[in-house]
């Protein structure tokens, strides 16, 4: 995890320690050679634990999704990209990719949007602002696979909410996550390119748990914005609305960055909510491509095709975070300068 | 010159550590580290009853008798609490351990066991399916102990059929498993008044039901219940279905890999099962297979095609009465085949408490073990010489069927192939389920027999 945790830009941050610190004063008594190596001697074992963990099990599972091994018994002898070329052609595959693609779009987008407007009016110190901002940060405490659990109920067609909505009088009753349709969009070879509804549930499940974290982000950088701003731009005639339209918002985008490099990378890879809350779902309207790596995995023993996923979603995930990450550094380099 | 790379050393571990503090002041990391804390809390917790995670092995007693199931419904868990009873009373001097994974018909269980099997961690004894799943999974990567000696010791070779023997058998003669239990996947369960009041027989062939379901969707009661919200079931009725256009022979032929899966009979099937998903229920997507039961039992659906454990379902959990409340047929076109989902045991290599799970087996496939067991279950006994008595009517008609019919193995319960084959089929009647493409569905099974079962 801690490999993937981006370095934080923290204000005022110039050069590390170790780089401001005196290279050759006399006081010094380590000899000369082993100072040369220090530098390498003390990123030996981060190195070393990098390169297995990390880079040899990803050559590993590169090796495994062109091997043979398609039974519980290994056999990693080469195959080809057999299974490659096959995902590009699988129904279940594609859908997966899809809903995987527009939860991403709609989970980011509801934190961001959600966040945004609680950092706001947090900002504008309500009353009880503490516990309103630790109340709306304690979700994030919670493991996907309670909040999966717990939202599987209030979402349940036929309990939870509903009864609720039920009693208020409504017609016809969501179906929620158990719904199997899907928003019109267009064919695309052999899936539907558009929003399956019962993903919309998962979202909201999602959202209600990372939404706190995109505020806390959101609500640092509004506390950095300093008042001479907002001062400076009340004198020249702005009213509230284009003060935060056209002063705050604009530097609050490193937050933006941040919160979508953050929880992009966790939505790509989601698992443990929708296994626990949905499952893969009728015509796999809920599946995403890390559900069914786990189960061509251990349910069908496709060691093979469960390691070409993998594969695929790493790159899924360095494709979309590439930019993110230079647009990141990029508007770092603007603040510094 | 020691002292200076004891001082390394030690800024070496000083720096380490503070390597660990800066991922801890990193908010990002720290607000995502709350979860894997969470977790190792977990693992610290002592071993008692509430703490046995079968997903977990560290959490299991080393000389306990682990007995890992998918045995968590209500008439199957009662059945095998009263083998552990059994069990307990005849060797009170072993610890017994009930690792059940709930969900999908062990389609959950099974993910589970293939990661403690690769993990060198084997429970002392699992329910398999005989079959496919058993032969090509766990025999053929040598993790099973032949049970040869334990059926020369029993007397067993005599008291099951040839035919079921055979699916947990190897081709050089060794015996891998423990049968408990049969139970038949081709039936259609019926509400006898919602026949009885529109005049109806319930359908023995596939025109009679087509014929029914129109009268009955007519009388405005849902023809066919279907809870697909775990998608085996669809892959239970659709191999139903296939076993009708196709007839016990070339049933058997496709699993082998020896037929054409885009022959006219397959391509029947699915064109077939296209008209009966015509006549379920709206909300197929959010029931699972007690939820489609329990629209048959209320009367809101006429039928559901389920395996007999639904039986059990009925009348243990619902206390339905057999005959006059719900009624079964074979499934249409397959009177007089009889497709076996049979629940085995066995002896896996390097089991933690091997002389206690041999015990275990040997109450398994006793004759008191099967009869106190399969009542609860609603399936029928393994052994040809237990009382067909202590069965209710389903049982009992059942039983007589078993010793009559043809008997071929399940797909959807792992029997007639193995998981590659039966996952991939899976997949295929799913994206039936939303694209109703015959010809994309027998391609994707004939390059799955071409890939995994010839």
């Amino acid at each position: 995890m801690s490999v993937e945790a981006m370095p934080q830009p923290i204000e005022g941050y110039e050069e590390s320690a170790l780089e401001r610190a005196p290279v050759g004063r006399k006081r010094h008594r380590i000899p000369r050679g082993v100072e040369r190596a220090m530098p390498l001697l003390l990123l030996l074992p981060s190195v070393i634990a990098i390169g297995v963990f990390v880079y040899g099990f990803i050559a590993w599972t590169g090796w495994v999704s062109v091997s043979n091994w398609t039974t519980f018994v290994q056999d990693m002898s080469f195959r080809g990209f057999t299974e490659y070329t096959r995902l590009l052609s699988d129904f279940r595959f594609l859908s997966g990719l899809r809903n995987v693609i527009v939860f991403t779009i709609l989970f980011v987008g509801m934190c961001a949007l959600v966040g945004l407007l609680l950092a706001i009016l947090l900002d504008r110190q309500p009353w009880g602002q503490p516990i309103w901002r630790n109340l709306f940060l304690f979700p994030l405490a919670i493991s996907f696979v309670v909040t999966g659990v717990v939202w599987q109920w209030l979402l349940n067609p036929s309990a939870g909410v509903n009864i609720l909505l039920d009693q208020l009088g409504v017609e016809s009753l969501p179906m929620w996550y158990v719904s199997t349709e899907i928003i019109p969009g267009w064919q695309w070879g052999q899936i539907e390119v558009a929003i399956p509804i019962a993903l919309v549930a998962v979202v909201l499940a999602a959202g209600w748990q990372m939404s706190g974290f995109a505020m806390a982000i959101y609500l640092a950088g509004l506390q950095g914005v300093s008042e001479d701003l907002r001062e400076a731009a009340r004198v020249d005639g702005a009213t509230e609305l284009e003060i935060y339209r056209r002063v705050i918002l604009p530097l609050l985008r490193p937050m933006t960055i941040t919160i979508v490099i953050v929880l992009g990378h966790i939505s790509l890879k989601t698992f443990d909510l929708i296994f626990v809350m949905t499952g893969s779902g009728t015509g796999y309207v809920t599946d995403v491509p890390a559900v069914y790596m786990y189960e061509a995995t251990f349910r069908a023993n496709q060691f093979a095709r469960g390691a070409a996923i993998s594969v695929v979603l790493l790159v899924l995930v360095i494709a979309l975070m590439a930019p993110a990450v230079w647009a990141r550094n990029k508007s770092e380099e603007g603040a510094r300068e | 010159m020691r002292k200076s790379l004891l001082a390394l050393f030690g800024v070496l571990v000083l720096l380490m550590a503070a390597c660990a503090d800066d991922t801890a002041e990193d908010p990002i990391a720290d607000l995502e580290d709350e979860d894997a804390d969470e977790v190792v809390e977990d693992d610290d917790d002592e071993v008692d009853e509430d703490a046995i995670d079968p997903e977990d092995p560290d959490t299991i007693p080393d000389d306990a008798v682990e007995i890992f199931s998918w045995w968590t419904g209500a008439g199957e868990e009662a059945g095998l609490l009263a083998l552990i009873d059994i069990f307990e009373e005849r060797h009170p001097e072993y610890e017994v351990v009930n690792s059940a994974v709930a969900g999908g018909a062990g389609t959950d269980a099974q993910a589970v066991l293939t990661s403690r099997m690769q993990a060198g961690d084997p429970p002392g004894t699992f329910q398999i399916h005989a079959g496919r799943a058993l032969l090509d999974q766990w025999v053929a990567a040598d993790a099973m102990e032949p049970l040869n000696f334990l059926y020369d010791e029993e007397d067993w070779w005599d008291v099951f059929p040839e035919t079921l023997l055979e699916l947990t058998t190897d081709e050089e003669g060794n015996i891998y498993s423990v049968p408990v239990n049969v139970h038949r996947s081709n039936v259609v369960f019926t509400n006898v008044a919602a026949f009885e009041d529109n005049g109806l027989e319930p359908p023995e062939t596939f025109e009679d039901f087509v014929a029914v379901a129109d009268e009955l969707e007519a009388a405005g009661v849902t023809p066919l219940a279907l809870g697909d919200n775990e998608s085996w079931t669809l892959l239970h009725t659709w191999e139903t279905v296939l076993l009708g256009a196709t007839g016990p022979d070339l049933y058997r032929d496709l699993f082998a890999g020896d037929a054409d899966w885009e022959s006219p009979e397959v391509v029947e099937s699915f064109e077939r099962l296209d008209t009966m998903l015509g006549y379920i229920n709206d909300d197929h997507a959010a029931r699972n297979w007690q939820d489609a039961a329990q629209l048959v039992a209320e009367g809101d659906a006429a039928m559901n095609i389920m395996g007999d454990w639904a039986a059990g379902y009925f009348a243990t959990d619902l206390e339905l009465e057999p005959e006059v409340e719900f009624g079964w047929v074979p499934t249409p076109d397959t009177g007089g085949h009889f497709i076996t989902v049979v629940d085995t045991f066995g002896l896996p290599e390097g089991a933690p408490n091997r002389e206690g799970t041999i015990d275990w087996l040997r109450v398994l496939g006793s004759v008191e073990g099967q009869e106190v067991f399969n009542p609860l279950k609603g399936s029928i006994a393994a052994r040809t010489d237990a009382d067909v008595g202590v069965f209710n009517e389903y049982g009992q008609s059942t039983f007589e069927d078993f010793q009559d019919d043809v008997l071929v193995p399940s797909l959807a319960h792992n029997s007639a192939a193995p998981p590659n084959f039966t996952e991939e089929s899976m997949t295929v009647v799913v994206e039936f389920m939303s694209r109703r493409d015959v010809d994309a569905a027998v391609g994707a099974l004939q390059q799955a027999s071409e890939d995994y079962l010839q």
